[in-house]
């Protein structure tokens, strides 16, 4: 789409765009809430799709990872990797599945190396994908916090990992 | 503070999953030899065995593919739960493409009830590689989805939900390497990932440019990935210049470099498939070398009788074997 080809290629400024909108968010979401909690999800679902969808293709996953990802949405990937390449990649950097299209994950390698606080998360274990999010808004369950909760027995093992690197 | 700055486990910290055969030569040092065996499209067991049988002279385990190249064959399951029950050592291969994780997980707990303990865990070709393109893809996990949920299986006892298990899994988990893929510079990287997510050995994609392999393996080592996990690197026998040009435009991942085609090309007819057998031969021999190569994976399409004059002439034998009582016999008779 023209624009947003020009601004996935800048993911410092994206970057800054996340954290202010963020911060914003943050501050106006209880509020809204209270007047309307439907409403406001239904506003957010909206805005997401337009904003997200015209700068990302945003796949209305619901469970944002765009910081760790060099700005660019893993679920643009024809195999939904949220951990990386697959081995299928073309010689000339192009996806396997979709030979027209430069891969989502080599892309994202390079711009995470721009980003500014964020650049490295890309090498962040990514859990598996919540499929009863999809199609909700990422920015209610991020400040919700209900999509940084992996399933139990994917926890218990990094609860495990961060004991073993504290000793 | 992510796993690239945290002190690394020594792989001999690890506790000796001790029902896989392959971890115990890999864990001795011994140079280990894995082939691939083409999944036969038949009902009968006897298919699976007149493959088995050439490679298990020569290797310490052997890969049941699960729908290579997103083709219709018998299932990895059912082609290891033969090996195994003839006393083959199999490593069974699980891809993400076809499976989601209620009945990856499943499969886990069926393949470790029947005997298999070695577990490879891919991505999976897409399915319009294909001879199904219409299918639905799943991908419901990634590879390292998968990796993680089997090592939660076997080191905790639980299924992804928490939901505890009776009776957990022995694994010796694998995963795969694709070094000649783009971003080349950056593939150690994913490489860690996956030690992270679970990755006890690494199978290698085939390798036939080895300047390429080095560089990777120099950055792996870089990051002393050589000493927390066992790296096994692909390899295969061409038939030709034009099985080579097949392979490296239509098979997805694969790299093969010109001058390999153009000295096949050159070759005479007769000679192709004999030259094609020695370039393998040359590349392992050199790959050996390689500090931090533990082991080669063969993988000849359709030609498992080239194996064991492969890994023969490589000079890897005199060795054990993952067979049985074939073994024994076979190997006695590449001693003469
Ligand atoms: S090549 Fe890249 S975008 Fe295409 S399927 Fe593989 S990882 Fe996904």
């Amino acid at each position: 789409m023209p624009g947003s080809e020009w601004l996935k290629n800048h993911p410092r400024l994206l970057e800054t765009i996340y954290r202010a909108s963020q911060s914003v968010l943050r501050l106006l979401y209880p509020l809204l809430k209270r007047i309307g909690p439907g409403w406001t999800a239904r506003v957010f679902v909206w805005s997401e799709e337009v904003s997200k969808g015209y700068i990302f293709n945003c796949q209305m996953c619901g469970q944002c990872i765009l910081h760790s990802t060099g700005m660019t949405c893993p679920m643009n990937c024809p195999k939904n990797l949220r951990n990386g390449p697959c081995g299928g990649v073309r010689q000339n950097g192009h996806c396997e599945v979709i030979p027209e299209m430069p891969c989502v994950w080599v892309q994202a390698w390079q711009r995470d190396a721009q980003l500014g606080q964020y650049s490295g998360e890309i090498q962040l274990l990514q859990p598996p994908v919540n499929r009863t999010l999809q199609n909700s808004s990422a920015w209610i369950n991020l400040l919700e916090g209900v999509d940084a909760q992996p399933a139990s027995g994917w926890a218990s093992i990094e609860l495990e990992e961060m004991d073993s690197a504290s000793v | 503070m992510t796993y690239l700055n945290r002190p690394l486990p020594d792989r001999y910290q690890r506790p000796l999953y001790p029902n896989s055969r392959l971890e115990r030569v890999l864990r001795s040092g011994r140079f280990a030899v894995t082939a691939e065996l083409n999944a036969p499209d038949s009902a009968d067991p006897e298919d699976v065995y007149r493959n088995a049988l050439a490679l298990a002279e020569v290797c310490d385990g052997i890969n049941a593919t699960d729908g290579s190249g997103a083709n219709c064959h018998m299932s990895s399951i059912g082609c290891c739960a033969l090996l195994a029950r003839a006393g083959y050592e199999p490593i069974l291969q699980v891809s993400c493409r076809d499976r989601n994780r209620i009945a990856i997980q499943g499969d886990l707990l069926g393949a470790a009830a029947l005997g298999i303990q070695n577990v490879l865990c891919l991505t999976g070709d897409d399915v319009s590689v294909g001879d199904h393109p219409e299918a639905k893809r799943v991908f419901d996990f990634d590879a390292l989805h998968l990796l993680r949920t089997a090592k939660i299986m076997r080191d905790r006892g639980v299924f992804l939900s928490g939901r505890k298990l009776t009776t957990a899994p022995r694994f010796f988990l694998g995963a795969a390497a694709n070094p000649f893929a783009p971003p080349q510079a950056l593939r150690h990287l994913r490489l860690a990932k996956k030690i992270e997510a679970g990755a006890d050995f690494i199978q290698t994609q085939y390798c036939y440019d080895v300047p390429m392999f080095k560089a990777f393996m120099r950055r792996a080592r870089d990051l002393g990935l050589h000493e927390r996990v066992y790296i096994l690197v692909g390899v295969g026998p061409l038939r030709s210049e034009r099985a080579a040009e097949f392979m490296r435009t239509r098979v997805p991942g694969v790299h093969i470099p010109d001058a390999v085609v153009d000295r096949l090309a050159k070759t005479p007819k007769k000679q192709k498939r004999a030259e094609g057998i020695q370039i393998c031969v040359e590349i392992i021999e050199e790959a050996r070398q390689i500090e931090g190569v533990h082991g080669v994976h063969v993988m000849a399409y359709r030609q498992e009788e080239t194996v064991a004059e492969i890994i023969q002439r490589a000079g890897i034998l005199p060795r054990a074997s993952a067979g049985g009582r074939q073994g024994a016999r076979s190997r006695a008779r590449l001693q003469e």
